[in-house]
């Protein structure tokens, strides 16, 4: 107790030192608007409500993973069975749905509720013109809006899943594989770059329209068209589309499935399961159907995280390109703009 | 130091086909303060968004402090306060720390910013408020907020968009006084738009009059008025106790007093029109012939009538073109119905 102490008695001591330091260096503009963003998205109300409703469904899915946790670890015929912590993540007694789905559709609520007001909220008060008025860069502007709502939802989750490797460690004693902890740690990251598609969505909207309220509806409808109709569109068109499958070879049905799928993976949700389903559960070899020749000879056992990345590689750098597109729009769209209020 | 600190050369803003901004030249000394003068969509704000490299000219170039504002703005920007016509602060924040984060964005040393922050909010006459979130200021203090944010940087040149809109008259009297006085003190240039004509002839060392994108003219109030009256010369107007009975028998007797130009009676006022200044002998003429003077008034050419003389020039042209609009429209309609 007197060792832990004395840590903290050093800790406070250097952190009078840095803020000593601090005090003779004022940080960048950049700094300065990102922790002003951050500090507003903490004390919103906005983000109260959408932390307790992701707190709810964690604990939940929470609740229901460790109350099967023991049968599943005893299921032998699992390949992944010993990834405790993995499947801690992943178990279901199908009434709730595990937090990664949950965080499927969570997440954009997460992303477009930060970001839908970025721009033009601070256009319609005059806080735009304000602080455009001073020797900040448009662009410093736009990137802070950015970097500090994905600050405060990495953090989020950082803590969430923390908290659960933690609780974890204490119900069951059970040691947590480097692996596992990697993969968690990825299946963070993707949900952070999941979001931060969104964030940059919803930015983007907030620039091109004057109203945050059509740039939230905007945002909420381009939403419900990925999650909702988009499969249902892509189902009609394929089924007007597709010849008979009774009359088509075994190869050539799995190129039209080829094809389906990838033009399934345009919706950012469906790149985002691709990639958490095969984080999590190791045992997941590939995304598309595998014909039975190439499944032959393989052991049904959990690739290595290195593989597993690989697969989901294409999903990551899909979400990736996405979000930079829709930012370097709203770049494109901020630069040049007059300001007025 | 001959140097204007602000020049425009030639500048011109389309939106579109419409020109806000037509070809506009103007040069500002340091220190001095001038006004903008005109009505609203004059194309002052656009103008001021230029200086600021906050939107870009279609044509001509904007020097600042001899920085190029369109393509170096963030120098500018160190260099100039601007408060816009309807400032906006974060409300979930108290005065002051708005006035702190517009500090920190300027990069004020950190050890500085508070001690700077209450100092200038004494300065504008916040000090008691300083507390208070901005959602709670009424519409005079979030203007002085304004002018707390502009001067916390310590600018070069203050420039004011629509400074006194929305205060009561004792307000916008205090404001200007503060203006001025923190300009003479400090060696501020201001540019102040503004379309209240009284407000600007308070504090303004220069008034330029701006209408539909042109700067029409520009100089002191006395050169403005002395260029556009001199050949009107004065005129007086004399309230009389009884009404005078056309036509005036004294017409005449009073012409002889000399350089009358016209007088024209309306009941019981007499407009006199005269080269230079003979109030003293129309009142004694006056007072021989037996009148019981009310009132004399001499009248003084302010801003005002100097604005509404551009204003009628500007106005009868506008409606001189839409009636030729409408004239020509016609055939067009009738073929068309015809058709």
């Amino acid at each position: 107790m007197k060792s832990q102490l004395a840590f903290f008695k050093g800790l406070s001591l250097k952190n009078t030192k840095t803020g000593k330091l601090l005090q003779t260096k004022t940080g960048t503009p950049f700094q300065v608007i990102a922790n002003k963003e951050i500090a507003d998205h903490i004390r919103s109300w906005r983000f109260i409500v959408l932390i307790v409703l992701i707190v709810l469904t964690f604990v939940a899915s929470m609740y229901v993973s460790l109350s099967n946790i023991k049968s599943v670890v005893n299921n032998t015929n699992d390949p992944d069975h010993l990834f405790l912590y993995l499947k801690l993540l992943t178990t279901t007694d199908n009434a709730v749905p595990p937090f990664h789905v949950f965080l499927n559709f969570l997440g954009p609520l997460l992303g477009i509720a930060l970001g839908f007001d970025a721009i033009n909220a601070e256009q319609n008060s005059g806080t735009l013109t304000r602080i455009m008025a001073q020797p900040v860069y448009r662009d410093n502007l736009l990137l802070a809006k950015f970097t500090g709502g994905l600050t405060v939802v990495s953090t989020l989750f950082i803590t969430l899943t923390l908290l659960m490797v933690g609780g974890g460690l204490i119900l069951t004693g059970v040691r947590l594989e480097p692996q596992e902890m990697l993969r968690i740690l990825a299946f963070i990251a993707m949900t952070v770059v999941y979001v931060g598609f969104w964030l940059s969505l919803s930015i983007l909207l907030s620039v091109r329209f004057r109203q945050a309220a059509t740039s939230a509806l905007t945002a909420i409808g381009i939403w419900i068209f990925f999650t909702v109709f988009y499969q249902v569109v892509v189902n009609l068109v394929v089924r007007a589309f597709l010849p008979d499958a009774n009359l088509l070879s075994q190869d050539e049905i799995i190129s039209y499935n080829e094809i389906i799928l990838n033009i399934l993976r345009i919706a950012p949700s469906q790149l985002y399961t691709d990639a958490t389903t095969t984080l999590l559960m190791p045992s997941v070899r590939s995304l598309g159907p595998i014909t039975m020749e190439q499944m032959a000879g393989a052991i049904p056992s959990p690739l290595p995280f290195k593989e597993s990345l690989l697969i989901v590689w294409p999903q990551v750098s899909g979400l990736l390109a996405a979000t930079v597109a829709c930012f370097s729009l709203s770049y494109y769209l901020f630069m040049r703009r007059e300001i007025r209020s | 130091m001959n140097d204007p600190i602000i020049q425009l050369k030639g500048l011109t803003k389309c939106y579109g086909t419409f020109k806000a901004v037509d070809h506009l030249d103007l040069a500002i000394d340091k220190g001095e303060i001038f006004g903008l003068l005109g009505p609203n969509g004059a194309g002052k704000t656009t103008t001021i968004l230029m200086m600021l490299g906050l939107t870009d000219p279609t044509t001509g170039t904007v020097q600042v402090c001899g920085y190029n504002a369109t393509t170096n703005p963030i120098a500018v920007k160190r260099k100039v306060g601007y408060m816009p016509d309807s400032v906006g602060f974060y409300d979930n924040m108290t005065a002051l720390e708005n006035l702190i984060y517009i500090a920190r964005l300027n990069g004020l040393p950190e050890h500085e910013i508070l001690q700077r922050a209450i100092e200038t909010m004494e300065q504008v006459g916040l000090k008691n408020d300083m507390h208070k979130k901005t959602s709670a200021y009424s519409r005079g203090m979030k203007q002085r907020l304004g002018l707390a944010d502009v001067l916390i940087k310590q600018p070069d040149i203050i420039i004011l968009d629509e400074p006194t809109l929305g205060i009561d008259p004792t307000g916008v009297k205090d404001f200007l006084m503060l203006i001025k006085q923190l300009s003479k003190q400090q060696g501020l240039t201001v540019l102040l738009s503004s379309h209240h004509l009284h407000h600007v002839q308070q504090v303004c060392d220069r008034v330029g009059i701006f209408v539909a994108g042109k700067l029409l003219v520009q100089g002191n109030i006395g050169t403005l008025s002395g260029n556009l009256f001199g050949k009107e010369g004065y005129a007086i107007s004399v309230t009389l106790a009884q009404p005078v009975a056309e036509p005036w028998q004294h017409r005449a007797a009073l012409q002889t007093l000399g350089n009358i130009t016209q007088v024209s009676i309306e009941e019981k006022t007499l407009e006199i029109s005269c080269d230079c200044d003979i109030t003293p002998a129309i009142v004694r003429f006056l007072v021989q012939e037996g009148y019981d003077i009310m009132s004399v008034h001499k009248k003084e050419y302010g801003l005002d009538d100097i604005y509404q003389k551009y204003f009628e020039n500007n106005s009868t042209e506008n409606i001189t073109n839409e009636k030729s609009v409408s004239f020509f429209q016609r055939p067009f309609f009738k073929k068309y119905k015809n058709g």
